[in-house]
């Protein structure tokens, strides 16, 4: 288990003071000024020896992202833009580093905005969090008023910048480019790539777009160096993560582990385990909702970072683990996701506009068996014709929950059909 | 949705910032780049809503002259984005997610304690306009799940009690307590945290 | 810089920038799709193109790809054939299917689509999805429940068209093309959406129900309602124009066409003038027969003679009828002729009334000055190239004139006329943009010369174009915006007052007074009929409008739907309009009806054929001989010295919707100006 002097964020319950001199006491902005007067060069090699991946899901390494920006800043700002859109059902990680330690954001801001050439980051933050916006801006303003944002940014000589924008309500706005096209105040709608953000992003500017939490961890690696975060959790896979367990635990939490923790000690350790048992655990959602479900049986062993649960053919995601215990109505639950897919599909694209209203109408009938057998066939091959087909990872979103239903599910399914084809007969 | 203008009763002639809001806006254009001040449409149009309670066509009218952008593309951004109103909510907007994390530990129970409490359904709003009860998608407290949404804030760990007690309070005119309904410390395990338990302040300079 | 790839196996060098679709498309091998569209911004959306590409793990979206040396692209594969099949089922699952009672049947890409590359069967057990239709005004119908939300109409109104009154509300499977408000389209060039539709949820309102595809022969031709000469389409069905859509020309209106040339064309079945008719003694309009009318006119002419008749040829007028026309006149001993009905004072060296640049020209510009001009009236579809050119930046445009949105950015100095003299002296800041600009460019408008010190005018326009280098080797800036169809052609043939002649102002003051005695009124119908006292007119052209009812002869001519007509467009390129229906009743060919006028005037003119005519038109003015061309106008001294007046540059047209007989004829474009012309005090203004 980590030990606590290797946990980043001190304060994730929010026990102590969110404000500067709490954040402060806890070491953030300890050396800011130091650590920018390494260079860029030297900020981004020590991100990429630290292995750090993006947290927000898709898991691309972070000092690469950085790496991609413009050398020099030409005609165009450069621009930084934190993704604080959580949404994905089964996330709620970026909430407490918003509310609790918005200064390790701010500070990550500042050092990576220097590192890409950026002079100011927009964090976009889900309009849901009022409350975490106003956590977040209190700090902001602490930090004009401490100089520690503004002309001299924390007395480095670069000037920085932060402003907070909220968001509508439109889970989309979490995928990079729709994020910044709500941004632009436009509707949040993927853009098509080519042209990626680091050439032509907010405005038309060169631009990185990370989650919260990646930046966030950002000062304390570059505190306790690279090698310090690569020496945590297994190889490409390292570091730390905040895992939110929800579900079917005795005792739901966020909490900060090693990357590579067995599911089982994680659950077990932190949210007082399964619900009547690890034995009456019925599966586990890794990653958030766009991760395919795991069995039990896999459960039992598999490690939580990127590449055990792809190997397992899920996926870390945002390390959010829903579980379910045998009570549950699997089915149901996807058909939820499914319904949640289809409400959050901007419309854009036609597998996906279409793809997920059908799947969702299909899925519903699933739960009540209201099907007939072949059309488990039918429904798979839909989410094959959506699964690749789309704009944006939505579409692959939407497809993979079903995927592993019927991959893990299958029997549960078929029973459900002929169970209502025998009452219907019977009536 | 098809709205006709005309037809709709409760749509207002005109609409006008209060001093106090339209100063905040004019705050708000001015966090983005000289020419970019479309990207404060949706802020604007939430300053709408706090002050209105919904948004009118009136008002994303004024917003799109304000922004110098063509009303249709305000339009589209405040019916794109859920969390504007297009027409009247009640006083009280209960807003219950649904979604899987809440799913799973009782959601139904507490949409049903919403709906008997309230006496209406899903989209409705009391005859007195004061509570109106919406189904949302996950609002990103999963583990604090089932989760309601009111005004600013989040009402954690409900059951079908105390999402009750918490509906009765409303009704008495008062705010309740935001945050877990059974008293944990925010996303903490029920009973104390596992990890952290070390309540002095730790400084990690260096490899500590 | 090119760019070597492979596309099913064959290898291609294209430039670098081009998309796979678009280099597909010059190989000839065939990809789908819905949204691209080559004229339009590129969306991405419907997914219809999807192909593979080596070493991408997923599908490639075509139309958006740009691309890349040593890229191997395939597109008939089993991941590419299903990758097609599954977004033609997604499209199709909430598509109504309701193809026998929509007008898109025929011509619609989804049923092309579906039948090249569906699966043929349907495996939805859902309901369809319903939308409620869209109200965009009298030009475009929308069923809305047929849209594949492929978004071609949403960016065309908005880039191309310039009027962002179209969107896509909503979000998901609830996204909703249309308006929002319920508000008719404001834009000039809102037909065009109905032929961007790839299916029949814009489809047009006024040929709604009337005819099915199929059953419709076409005829490429010429519009003639504006100055442009847009190539049109004409789709008939049993001696009937059935719809009008634009044909494409990539140096006028590329694939776009006005409301008003699109529409006007239920004119074309009212009013009509499909008999002679002579007034008799009682005043009143009389049928008569071909011959009784003819030998009447024939009498008047020849009777009055010389100087006291009169010929004044009308906007819609004819290059044959014009030099038929001319040469009787000239026969009959007439120097009183002209084709300037609203009296505009040009008339000099060719290329002093010609759009010198041609209208691609504009997208060369670096510099424009609008002179008494609104392009967005006069000829929406040139405006939409002005717009095009300033969409992509570094494109000042100043105007002096009235105020108006012309949909782009632009200054407006004023609409006082010595705004132009100190633009011309280099006192304005506009003369050093305009300077400073590698192309500069002027349009001068109608509104800028026809007045009585128009020619001034016109040459302080010269004197601009001078001073600030907008005529240079290989570059002429200064370009002249007709209004009418007719004009150009008729100053090349001179049909403009002989020595000693009058021009229309002095033909109505010599009518007035009386010393004018006939008038002959070939399809004019814009200048004041009260002004033509007692004179006995003649009233030649096909619709019942101001002329034909002050006339005491009516002879039935053709519209330009029912001749092959020779009319020069406002660049000076002179083209052919092809007979689609015969005339109605016993109208005819305008210049037949001269040709036989002047046989029994007894001046039978040296032609017989229209192949006769035409070799006069060439004799007149070599121009008439080279069709569809260009000819670069040499640059000679016009306008006049003198002071401007004080008066303001006032917008010729009042309404864009109705501006000519056929127009004015025309219920569809009366329904347009209920919608849009007076109700446009209350409409809420776009910025622009």
């Amino acid at each position: 288990m980590l030990s606590d002097k290797d946990r980043i964020f001190t304060n994730l319950y929010g026990i102590h003071d969110f404000r500067l001199k709490g954040a402060k006491a806890r070491g953030d902005w300890d050396g800011t000024k130091d650590i920018i007067a390494k260079g860029r060069d030297w900020i981004i090699e020590e991100m990429k020896t630290s292995g750090l991946r993006g947290r927000g899901g898709a898991g691309f390494p972070t000092g690469l992202k950085w790496s991609f920006m413009p050398k020099e800043v030409g005609a165009r700002p450069h621009y930084l833009v934190v993704n604080a859109d959580e949404g994905e059902p089964g996330t709620c990680k970026d909430r407490d580093i918003l509310r609790h330690d918005p200064h390790k954001l701010i500070e990550g801001c500042v050092i990576a905005g220097f590192a890409m050439g950026a002079k100011a980051a927009y964090i976009y933050i889900r309009g849901e969090f009022i409350r975490e916006a106003e956590n977040l801006q209190t700090a902001i303003d602490e930090c004009y008023d401490a100089g520690l944002l503004g002309k001299d940014a924390a007395g480095s000589g670069w000037p920085f910048d932060v402003y907070v924008h909220r968001g509508g309500g439109a889970y989309i706005c979490g995928e990079e480019t729709a994020l910044i096209q709500s941004l632009e105040g436009k509707k949040g709608q993927p853009r098509l790539k080519p042209p990626f953000p680091a050439g032509m992003g907010l405005y038309g500017c060169p631009t990185t777009v990370n989650n919260v939490e990646s930046i966030a961890v950002a000062p304390t690696i570059l505190r306790r160096t690279g090698a310090w975060f690569a020496g945590l959790g297994r190889p490409k896979n390292s570091g730390t993560k905040i895992f939110c367990i929800s579900g079917h635990v005795e005792r739901p939490c966020n909490v900060e582990e090693e990357m590579g923790i067995p599911l089982k000690e994680l659950i077990e350790k932190h949210a007082g385990g399964v619900r009547g048992g690890w034995d009456n655990l019925l599966a586990v959602i890794p990653g958030g909702a766009s991760v395919p479900v795991l069995t039990k049986d896999i459960c039992d062993t598999v490690l939580m970072d990127f590449d055990s649960l792809r190997e397992v053919r899920s996926g870390l995601g945002t390390a959010a683990v829903m579980v379910m215990d045998k009570s549950t109505d699997i089915v149901a639950t996807i058909a939820r996701l499914s319904s949640f897919y289809k409400h959050e599909s901007c419309g854009q694209c036609t597998p996906c506009r279409e793809g997920t209203g059908w799947m969702s109408r299909v899925m519903n009938r699933m739960v009540k068996g209201n099907a007939d057998l072949e059309e488990i066939d039918m429904l798979e091959e839909v989410t094959r014709q959506v699964e690749g087909h789309t704009f944006c990872a939505l579409g692959d979103a939407a497809a993979w929950p079903i995927q592993g239903l019927i991959r893990s599910f299958r029997p549960e399914m078929e029973r459900r059909i002929k169970e209502a084809r025998a009452n219907l007969s019977a009536a | 949705m098809t709205l006709h203008p005309e037809d709709q009763p409760w749509q207002p002639k005109s609409f006008a910032f209060t001093e106090a809001n339209l100063a905040q806006a004019h705050k708000i254009i001015k966090r983005y780049p000289e020419g970019r001040q479309q990207s404060a449409v949706m802020p604007i149009l939430d300053i709408v809503q706090r002050q209105e309670g919904w948004v009118s066509l009136a008002a994303m009218n004024l917003v799109g002259e304000m922004l110098d952008m063509a009303p249709m593309r305000v339009y589209e951004v405040a019916t794109f984005y859920t969390m504007f109103h297009l027409k009247p909510v009640g006083k009280v907007h209960v807003q219950v997610c649904t979604n899987v994390p809440c799913q799973l530990r009782g959601s139904d129970d507490v949409v049903h304690a919403c709906k008997k409490e309230l006496g209406i359904g899903i989209g409705e709003t009391t005859a007195d306009g004061k509570f109106s009860l919406a189904e949302v998608e996950c609002l990103g407290a999963c583990v604090n799940a089932p989760v309601i949404w009111i005004g600013d804030d989040f009402y954690e760990d409900l059951d079908a009690g105390s999402t009750v007690k918490m509906i009765e309070a409303f009704k008495r005119g008062e705010t309740p307590k935001a945050g877990s309904q059974t008293g944990r410390q925010t996303s903490a395990p029920a009973g104390g945290p596992t990890t952290l338990k070390d309540a002095g302040p730790t400084t990690l300079k260096g490899d500590a | 810089m090119p760019v070597k790839l492979t596309i099913d196996g064959q290898e291609v060098e294209v430039e670098a920038g081009s998309t796979i679709l678009q280099t597909a498309d010059y190989m000839g091998i065939e990809i789908p799709r819905f949204c691209y569209h080559e004229r339009l911004a590129i969306a991405g959306n419907c997914r219809m193109c999807l192909v593979e590409v080596e070493k991408s793990p997923k599908p490639v979206a075509s139309c958006a790809m740009p691309v890349a040396e040593g890229m191997v692209v395939k597109t008939d594969t089993p991941m590419v054939k299903k990758a097609r099949e599954g977004v033609l089922e997604f499209l199709l699952i909430n598509h109504p299917l309701d193809c026998p009672i929509c007008d898109q049947g025929g011509e619609c890409d989804l049923q092309d689509e579906t039948v090249a590359y569906g699966r043929g069967k349907s495996r939805f057990e859902e309901n369809k999805r319903a939308v409620e239709d869209k109200d965009f005004g009298p030009n475009v119908k929308g069923t809305m429940t047929r849209c594949i939300h492929c978004t071609r109409c949403i960016r065309f109104i908005t880039d191309v068209a310039g009027v962002p009154e179209l969107g896509a509300t909503g979000r998901g499977e609830h996204m909703e093309v249309g308006t929002y408000v319920e508000k008719a389209l404001s834009s000039e060039l809102s037909g065009n959406i109905v032929d961007l539709c790839p299916v029949g949820a814009l489809t047009s309102r006024p040929y709604a129900f009337t005819a099915r595809s199929w059953e419709l022969k076409k005829t490429e031709s010429v519009d003639v309602l504006d100055a442009l000469g847009s190539a049109i389409r004409v789709d008939t069905r049993s001696n009937q124009v059935m719809r009008i859509l634009p044909a494409i020309n990539d140096d006028i209106n590329e694939e776009w066409l006005g409301d008003k040339s699109r529409n006007s064309y239920d004119g074309l079945l009212r009013q009509r003038l499909d008999r002679p008719y002579v007034r008799n003694k009682k005043g009143k309009l009389e049928a008569a027969s071909w011959g009784d009318a003819l030998k009447a006119v024939a009498a008047k002419l020849t009777k009055a003679g010389g100087s006291k008749i009169a010929a004044i040829a009308g906007d819609l007028a004819d290059a044959e009828a014009m030099v038929a026309l001319k040469d009787l006149f000239t026969a009959l001993g007439s120097a009183n002729i002209d084709c300037r009905q609203d009296g505009a004072k040009i008339g000099g060296p060719r290329g002093s009334y010609i759009f010198n640049s041609g209208i691609a020209g504009i997208e060369e510009a670096d510099a424009l000055l609008l002179i008494g001009t609104n392009p967005r009236v006069e000829a929406p579809v040139l405006n939409a190239r002005i717009r095009k050119r300033y969409l992509k930046g570094g494109f000042k445009v100043g105007a002096v004139g009235p105020a108006a949105n012309l949909t782009y950015k632009h200054e407006n100095f004023g609409d006082e006329a010595k705004i132009l003299e100190a633009i011309a002296s280099g006192k304005h800041d506009f003369a050093k943009v305009l300077k400073d600009a590698k192309r500069p460019m002027l349009i001068i408008g109608q509104g800028a010369v026809a007045r009585a010190d128009g020619d001034v005018i016109l040459g302080l326009a010269r004197k601009i174009a001078e001073a600030t280098g907008m005529v240079t080797d290989g570059w002429n800036g200064f370009n002249m915006l007709h209004q009418a169809a007719a004009r150009v052609g008729g100053l090349d043939l001179g049909f403009v007052p002989g020595k000693g002649g009058h021009d229309v102002a002095g033909i109505l003051d010599g009518a007035e007074k009386g010393e004018i005695e006939v008038v002959y009124l070939l399809g004019a119908d814009e200048i004041d009929m009260n002004r033509l006292g007692k004179a006995f007119v003649i009233y030649q052209g096909h619709h019942g409008d101001a002329g034909a009812h002050r006339a005491d002869v009516v002879l039935p001519g053709a519209a330009y739907t029912e001749k092959g007509g020779t009319y020069v467009n406002t660049e000076g390129r002179v083209q052919v309009t092809r007979l689609a229906v015969f005339p109605p009743g016993e109208a005819k060919e305008d210049w037949k009806i001269l040709r036989a006028l002047a046989e029994v005037a007894g001046h039978a003119p040296g032609y017989d054929t229209i192949e006769q005519v035409r070799a006069r038109l060439a004799q007149v003015n070599p121009v008439f001989g080279r069709l569809d061309e260009l000819s670069p106008a040499a640059w000679e001294a016009f306008g006049a010295e003198g002071k401007v007046s004080g008066d303001a540059f006032a917008a010729t047209i009042a309404n864009y919707y109705m501006t000519d007989p056929i127009s004015r004829a025309s219920t569809t474009m009366a329904e347009c100006t209920a919608a849009f012309v007076n109700t446009a005090a209350e409409r809420t203004g776009t910025h622009g």
